[in-house]
């Protein structure tokens, strides 16, 4: 193996970056402290571009690109912020919030939310389209941890770090469009399923109150994520 | 400078946005020299005033009084506020949406009632079929998210839209604070 890596130089928001052959759009980015909103990324675990809000333009070229998914290039120009990614980054937002039953006021994770804060954060104050209200489920089954899917946002977060870090893989994603939802090991209520462990990295790693601890109340349910860049590193300097 | 005329009204909510707004305390005294506030929960007239410069609508808009109140208000009103979660994403009362109205009632006033159960016919408005944020219904001009809004939010946003601008809150409320 080659120990000569290619270096990449381009620009990000008229800034001079260079970047490693390989390497995201979004890590030069968060390389160099410049911001672009994310809510499906994790740093430990794999990208995987579901909820869209890291869309970046790339000077000459028509479509957006998800940053998280999209691999830097030699000499493009990327543009962070702009009057149209604002606009499909609050319209993404505002769909997430119409599509299931977001409660802030009375949720566990009020305060803690990552789809709370980000709301704040592109200054949305209201919704445009119509909310669903649809009628979900919440499964109470496990000893321990509660699935409450109308706070779920479908990001797969819980899928990959059960599949990728604790390689019980209880979680996947079921259905399509607005009928997905996740679900454990074939479909079974999650405190039946036979491979899930117990060690609520799911919990810890979902950015809204749809996993949580059971026998919190309403803002008490913080999340607790740095387990994920530390266990990355040990297993990377084991092998 | 003659005062602006300010209205506010209790819809499907729990008061907290008007508990909110007497929490401005000694800042009610600064304001009453700016607007006259002429209806609402607070105010013992009981029809709704004409002419008005700044209306706060706290609640979803959840029955058929509702829905006369909050088109009459936005009619009657230059400014228009959508306070609190309730009034602009539904929120807490929009936790019966998916349910049915016949089994909501049914669950109210029969199945935990000890005496009498029966669904009040008279009196009491009907229902809508989902209660909805005031936007669904009319065009609001002022949103003001928090549950409730802080006090310092809610004398913020009438000060300045008593100099006539509309504020920015962003960095100052979000749903559920």
């Amino acid at each position: 193996m080659s120990s000569q890596v290619r270096i990449l130089t381009f620009k990000i928001d008229d800034r001079d970056v260079s970047a490693r052959e390989g390497e995201t759009i979004l890590e030069v980015a968060r390389e160099n402290g410049i911001y672009i909103p994310t809510l499906c990324h994790l740093e430990g675990l794999s990208s995987t571009g579901a909820c869209r809000l890291c869309i970046v333009e790339i000077a000459g070229r028509p479509k957006l690109f998800p940053a998280c998914v999209t691999r830097a290039e030699e000499g493009i120009q990327v543009i962070t912020q702009s009057e149209r990614l604002t606009k499909y980054r609050r319209v993404i937002l505002e769909l997430i919030f119409s599509e299931r039953n977001h409660v802030c006021s009375v949720c566990v994770s009020n305060g803690h939310c990552e789809l709370q804060n980000l709301a704040q954060k592109l200054g949305m104050s209201h919704i445009h389209m119509r909310y669903r209200f649809p009628s979900l489920n919440v499964d109470a089954s496990h000893d321990r941890f509660i699935m409450d899917h109308n706070r779920c946002i479908l990001c797969t977060r819980c899928i990959r770090v059960c599949d990728e870090i604790e390689g019980a893989h209880t979680w996947d994603l079921m259905g399509r469009g607005v009928d997905a939802r996740i679900i454990s090991d074939l479909d079974q209520p999650w405190g039946e399923s036979e491979t899930c462990t117990g060690c609520g990295k799911c919990v810890h790693v979902c950015p809204t109150g749809a996993l949580v601890e059971k026998g919190k109340s309403a803002s008490e349910m913080a999340k607790r994520q740095q387990f994920l860049p530390y266990l990355t590193l040990m297993r990377e300097e084991k092998e | 400078m003659s005062k602006l005329r300010l209205a506010t009204t209790w819809l499907d909510g729990c008061s907290g946005c008007h508990m909110s707004l007497l929490d401005m305390d000694e800042r009610l005294i600064v304001l009453a020299e700016k607007v006259d506030l002429l209806y609402g929960p607070l105010v013992d007239f009981k029809k709704i005033p004409k002419d008005l410069d700044i209306v706060l609508i706290e609640g979803a808009v959840s029955s058929e009084d509702d829905l006369k109140k909050v088109r009459k208000l936005r009619k009657r009103s230059k400014i228009l506020v959508a306070l609190g979660d309730c009034a602009v994403t539904a929120n807490v009362p929009a936790m019966r949406n998916s349910f049915g109205v016949d089994s909501v009632l049914d669950r109210a006033y029969k199945e935990n009632a000890a005496l009498n159960p029966g669904v009040p016919d008279e009196i009491i408005p009907a229902l809508l079929p989902h209660a909805r944020p005031v936007r669904e219904i009319v065009p609001v001009d002022v949103f003001v998210p928090g549950c409730p809004p802080p006090a310092d939010v809610i004398f913020y946003t009438l000060c300045e839209l008593v100099e006539g601008r509309i504020p920015d809150l962003s960095e100052q409320t979000r749903f559920g604070k």
